[in-house]
């Protein structure tokens, strides 16, 4: 088997337009969440949310390419240009012919579906743009990023909503992993802060109106962002032949369905995964240092989440950090795994924890080292990232300093 | 008398293809122009837009659809046909 690594990081979310903003804000513990600016919005009843600000489409592509790209697939080509970038990868010949890109998305062109339906339904338009479906669809940004790179090789989406770029993320590794693929681009986007988007969220009545608080005990729910991030993961041996600057080692991942519910988590779910993640890199629970939790800032998450990482770490439990960004870049749904990857590249790379913000009163059910609201200095030599999906499918990726 | 139908043709044309309107000819074909076939479909959109008609084409099967697109000349003559049927 191939050992995989990374050596491109790119994104854009609420909190910058570029890894190193990213990272810079995740450092200072920023806030990117704030009162959303779309149509309609005071027919909502949450109006916050991680948008991405100061963002102009028109800046970046042309009108053809906006006529083809929705958001979620404009956030994943400036996201995958500052990845590619930074690797300094050309693909030709046969690098290209066996590279490919898995990418996870859960709702795909969300605002797509949303323009055009008020387009049908409120203004009585009897006919749509002719790219609507293309436009739409949950592959077309992958497809788009194919099609800009010249990536042939394997290449789909994966939709398992909160869980969709992790679990894109692992397809990528082990395709990597395996030999199938000498490179494989990979990560998430998501674009769903619409009207239709989030009145669908409302529904559900888990949506924080005013802040994301994970692990704290006066936590009131999850607030969703938007954007996206991508990364190459490449052939250990094939970085280290061309010279490329390696960020991170990916050492393992797994995946795990709890088979029980719609939308309640399940303790035991999460904890084969988590576990399943440690056996499949060879790490011990005492080699993981920072767990990037999934931690929503709902009830049922973050007390399940606690759980399950107390069940499978035992007393080091108590010697780990764990940390939710979300806190910060709000909740990107199938695009979160993938910005969340950059607190754990973080944390690794420059040993600085990415905190939990908005932390307020301690929880005696999450009772761990949620590393409250200030970012800290630590050498770590492991980490996890986990992502539990409605639908009970959850997905845990491990990565080791390299 | 400029021909008004003619003119807004080939300004949509034209967006598709990315030229000065001054660069399309009435007897250039779509292929001269480079018009793809998602420009096409674009165009027809762009056109019924405008018009405010409908166009029956079926990108299965061009040659069969009642709309002529084989040069810039035949489309104009065509959406003047729709025009005079549909009333737009």
């Amino acid at each position: 088997m191939n050992r995989v690594v990374i050596t491109g990081a790119g994104t854009i979310n609420a909190l910058g337009h570029s890894v190193p903003a990213t990272m810079e804000a995740m450092r200072d513990g920023r806030c990117g969440i704030g009162e959303l600016k779309i149509r309609d919005v005071e027919r909502l009843s949450v109006r916050i949310g991680g948008q991405v600000r100061e963002y102009e489409a028109e800046i970046h592509f042309n009108r053809q390419q906006i006529s083809l790209f929705d958001r979620f697939t404009q956030f994943t080509m400036l996201a995958t240009k500052e990845a590619i970038g930074q690797s300094g990868l050309k693909f030709a010949g046969e690098l290209a012919v066996r590279s490919g890109v898995v990418l996870g998305t859960a709702g795909g062109g969300v605002n797509t579906w949303d323009e055009n339906y008020r387009s049908v339904y409120e203004d009585g338009k009897n006919r749509v743009h002719p790219f609507v479906v293309p436009k739409l669809m949950n592959n077309a940004a992958a497809s788009h990023v194919s099609m800009e790179y010249n990536l042939k090789g394997p290449s789909f989406t994966v939709a398992t909503a909160c869980a969709s770029s992790n679990h894109a993320m692992g397809q990528a590794f082990n395709l990597v992993r395996s030999g199938v693929a000498p490179v494989m681009v990979t990560g998430g986007s998501e674009s769903m802060l619409c009207f239709g988007g989030v009145k669908a969220w409302e529904g559900l009545r888990v949506m924080s109106k005013d802040a994301c608080r994970p692990f704290s005990a006066n936590r009131n729910g999850m607030v969703q962002g938007e954007g996206a991030a991508i990364f190459v993961f490449e052939d250990y041996s094939h970085a280290k032949a061309r010279g490329a600057d390696i960020l991170a080692e990916v050492v393992g991942f797994a995946m795990s369905s709890d088979a029980a519910d719609i939308v309640m988590p399940s303790k035991q779910g999460a904890a084969r995964s988590i576990s399943g993640a440690m056996t499949d890199a060879g790490l011990n629970p005492t080699d993981v240092g920072y767990i990037n939790a999934h931690g929503t800032g709902t009830a049922a998450n973050d007390k399940t989440e606690c759980a399950a990482v107390a069940d499978v770490f035992g007393h080091h439990a108590d010697k780990l950090m764990i940390s939710s960004t979300k806190s910060m870049h709000g909740h990107l749904i199938g695009g979160t795994g993938a910005v969340e990857l950059l607190a754990c590249i973080m944390a690794l790379r420059d040993g600085v924890i990415a905190p939990t913000i908005g932390y307020q009163e301690p929880d005696p059910e999450c009772a761990l080292d949620v590393v409250p609201n200030e970012a800290r200095d630590a050498k770590v030599t492991a980490v996890l990232s986990n992502a539990f999906a409605f639908g009970g499918m959850n997905a845990v990726i491990a990565l080791r300093k390299i | 008398m400029p021909d008004s139908v003619q003119e807004k043709v080939i300004d949509i044309i034209a967006r598709q293809a990315v030229l000065d309107r001054s660069d399309v000819s009435l007897n250039q074909t779509l292929e001269d122009l480079g018009i793809d076939s998602l420009a096409l479909v674009e165009s027809i959109f762009s056109i019924e837009e405008a018009f405010d008609i409908e166009v029956p084409f079926n990108a299965n099967n061009p040659a069969e659809s009642d709309f002529d697109i084989s040069s810039v000349a035949s489309i104009v003559k065509a959406v003047k046909k729709l025009l005079s049927e549909q009333g737009g």
